[in-house]
């Protein structure tokens, strides 16, 4: 059990809140690093994957859990992101121009549609981001001048004034510190007054705006840094699929993509990676699971489907602060152990506290 | 305390063929609390939300410090410094209290956003700042002990509290205040009547308020103004206005009519 004393301010504002968190954060950074030099070349490609979805899932949190807008139409950004980069890319811009080009589009694509987030709320809001969604991937599939339509877009790998970074451990490399810095940046808004501006947005739209803040300003704002980001995973996607359709931007991804952030965990940083694994191993872990079922089971079309909306069930029911929330849990657990009481999360007045809740 | 801080001039807004508030005009001094008092739909949140720009009137004038406040946008108001609570609590229900203050303070926000992505030591200075003050009003309303909790696992009157500490931390001339003892037992209605005291006294803030509680409002309003289906019926000290033929037939009927009297006594329990 550790007890944090406190002695200045600054311990509350830094992001690292005690010797512990320095510790593991830099070992695990440590491990990322050395990744390429640990696991086989497969693996690597799927934890490239998983930093990508892992910079769309910090996007999407940032709207969805933070701000409390829900998008389904979050594939469309990025579309946007991955469609920009390709067709840079081709004309030979290097990659850092052409990501931020990729994440600037897809920031002022994310204020249009953010527009109606100004008027509308909810399930209405829903609506209008899953409309936007498909007229995005009518757009890509239609505009074949540019987007080579339903033929599809090879793109080329990745490189920066001739320099490449195409090889899988490079591009890995660019993921990871393009990941990091965008956790770093969302880390200091939230800690920040935007970051507290879009809280207050969630919790109560009116007393938001009787603190002073511009709640148009504040929405539109959420929607472009969440697009953006998505815009650039897009482009990151693209160099590593290094193929581009536009069916993998339907509603499909727009779903992969909120079931990631519900199952991270709504309202948490690290929900966003923890989703991001989620949705990239789940696949693979079916995938194994496979071998081992009945032929009539194992072998049946849209197992994947049925055992992820299975997944989404149980963790609706049973652990509604997603995978964080299951984390917190065990951490806890482990510090407590043996005073842990089971009934320490269970959501009640504290004034109702007490030892009889079993 | 002659000055007058807020000043509306024969107010009127109606919803419809509902006549919510009628030609109400009054002056709220620099420095005095004063009170709305009225009957169920009198209209005296209604002239709350009027000030704080959530509705707009379909008549009359306010005037903030001398300078025209209908021109402003909602979110503009907290700019020039009115800050206001809720008849239902709404604070920020899955921040901690710590967070529903710091976000009080959002009109003193100093530095541009791409300075806060990068955390630079001006964001960091300010948040200092920020905390200091924030500290300064959990001190002045005893909330130390609730600093880190979540608001949603707080009992009413304490969120109550937290409330009047968010409208203080953002450094307000004029704080409204609705119904700043609705939901509160004796003794914590006893705790607001001291605070508003203090928040007045010790601060200087102007208190403007809408409340029931007639042993609060006595106790520290300077003026009361007394409304009925939307007009004013009477303004003055509280001893003034409870003794008011006026009040006194809006509150329990004509003075004279003791069966309406009883009536109006058995709808009350």
């Amino acid at each position: 059990m550790r007890f944090i004393f406190k002695t200045s301010y600054d311990q509350d504002i830094d992001l690292a809140k005690h010797g512990g968190h320095r510790f593991w954060y830099s070992l695990l950074l440590a491990l990322l690093v050395a990744a390429p030099w640990i696991v086989a070349e497969y693996w690597l490609s799927q934890l490239s994957f998983i930093l990508i979805y892992g910079i769309v899932g910090l996007g999407l949190m940032l709207l969805a859990g933070f701000t409390g807008l829900f998008s389904l139409g979050h594939a469309a950004f990025l579309g946007v992101g991955a469609y920009t980069e390709a067709v840079l890319a081709v004309k030979g811009w290097p990659f850092p121009l052409s990501m931020a080009c990729a994440m600037a589009l897809s920031a002022s694509v994310g204020v249009i549609v953010g527009l109606p987030a100004l008027r509308v709320k909810g399930i209405y809001l829903g609506i209008a981001t899953l409309a936007f969604g498909f007229i995005v991937e009518e757009v890509l599939a239609r505009w074949e001048s540019v987007t080579g339509g339903n033929a599809g877009l090879s793109v080329k790998g990745a490189a920066v004034f001739g320099w490449s970074l195409a090889s899988s451990e490079a591009f890995y490399w660019l993921c990871l510190a393009l990941a990091v810095l965008a956790t770093l940046a969302v880390l200091n808004l939230l800690r920040s007054p935007t970051g507290r501006a879009f809280v207050a947005i969630r919790d109560s739209e009116i007393s938001a705006q009787s603190m002073g803040i511009h709640l148009a300003r504040y929405k539109s704002l959420s929607f472009a840094i969440s697009a953006a980001l998505a815009g650039l995973g897009g482009a990151l996607y693209a160099h590593k699929i290094s193929f581009l359709s536009p069916d993998q931007f339907n509603i499909v991804q727009s779903i992969d993509l909120l079931l990631l952030v519900v199952i991270g965990g709504l309202g948490s940083v690290h929900g966003a990676f923890l989703g991001a694994i989620f949705l990239i191993v789940m696949p693979q872990l079916i995938a194994l699971g496979k071998d081992f079922l009945p032929a009539v089971i194992g072998q049946a079309a849209g197992l994947q489907a049925v055992v992820y909306g299975g997944v989404l069930i149980l963790f609706v029911l049973l652990e509604p602060m997603g995978l964080y929330g299951r984390w917190l849990k065990v951490r806890t657990w482990l510090q407590l152990v043996p005073f842990y009481r089971k009934g320490l999360f269970k959501r009640q007045k504290s004034f109702q506290k007490s030892d009889r809740v079993k | 305390m002659s000055a007058s801080l807020l000043s509306a001039s024969h107010l009127s807004v109606h919803f419809g063929g509902v006549l919510a508030v009628d030609d109400v005009s009054f002056d709220v001094r620099q420095g005095e609390v004063f009170t709305l008092i009225g009957p169920n739909g009198a209209g005296k949140t209604t002239v709350f939300n009027l000030i704080s720009r959530i509705y707009t009137p379909t008549g009359g004038d306010i005037a903030f410090d001398g300078k025209p406040l209908l021109g402003v946008a909602p979110h503009e108001v907290a700019a020039l410094g009115i800050a206001r609570t809720f008849q239902n609590i709404e604070l920020f229900e899955h921040a901690s209290v710590l967070q529903n203050l710091l976000i009080g303070r959002h009109r003193h926000r100093v530095n541009p956003l791409w300075r806060e992505v990068f955390f630079t030591p001006s964001v960091r200075a300010a948040e200092r700042a920020t905390r200091e003050k924030v500290e300064q009003v959990i001190d002045f309303l005893d909330l130390q002990h609730y600093r880190d909790s979540l608001v949603a696992g707080l009992p009413y009157g304490v969120r109550k509290v937290v409330e009047l500490a968010r409208a203080l931390a953002s450094e307000p001339r004029l704080l409204l205040l609705d119904e700043p003892s609705s939901g509160l037992n004796v003794e914590e209605t006893g705790d607001m009547a001291f605070w508003i005291q203090d928040i007045q006294a010790d601060l200087g803030i102007t208190v403007l308020m809408v409340e029931h509680d007639m042993s609060l409002v006595s106790k520290v309003s300077d003026r009361v103004l007394a409304m009925n289906q939307g007009k004013v019926l009477a303004l003055g000290t509280p001893a003034e206005v409870q003794a008011d033929p006026g009040v006194i037939e809006a509150y329990l009927g004509t003075a004279g009519d003791a069966a309406s009297l009883r009536r109006v006594k058995a709808a009350k329990v």
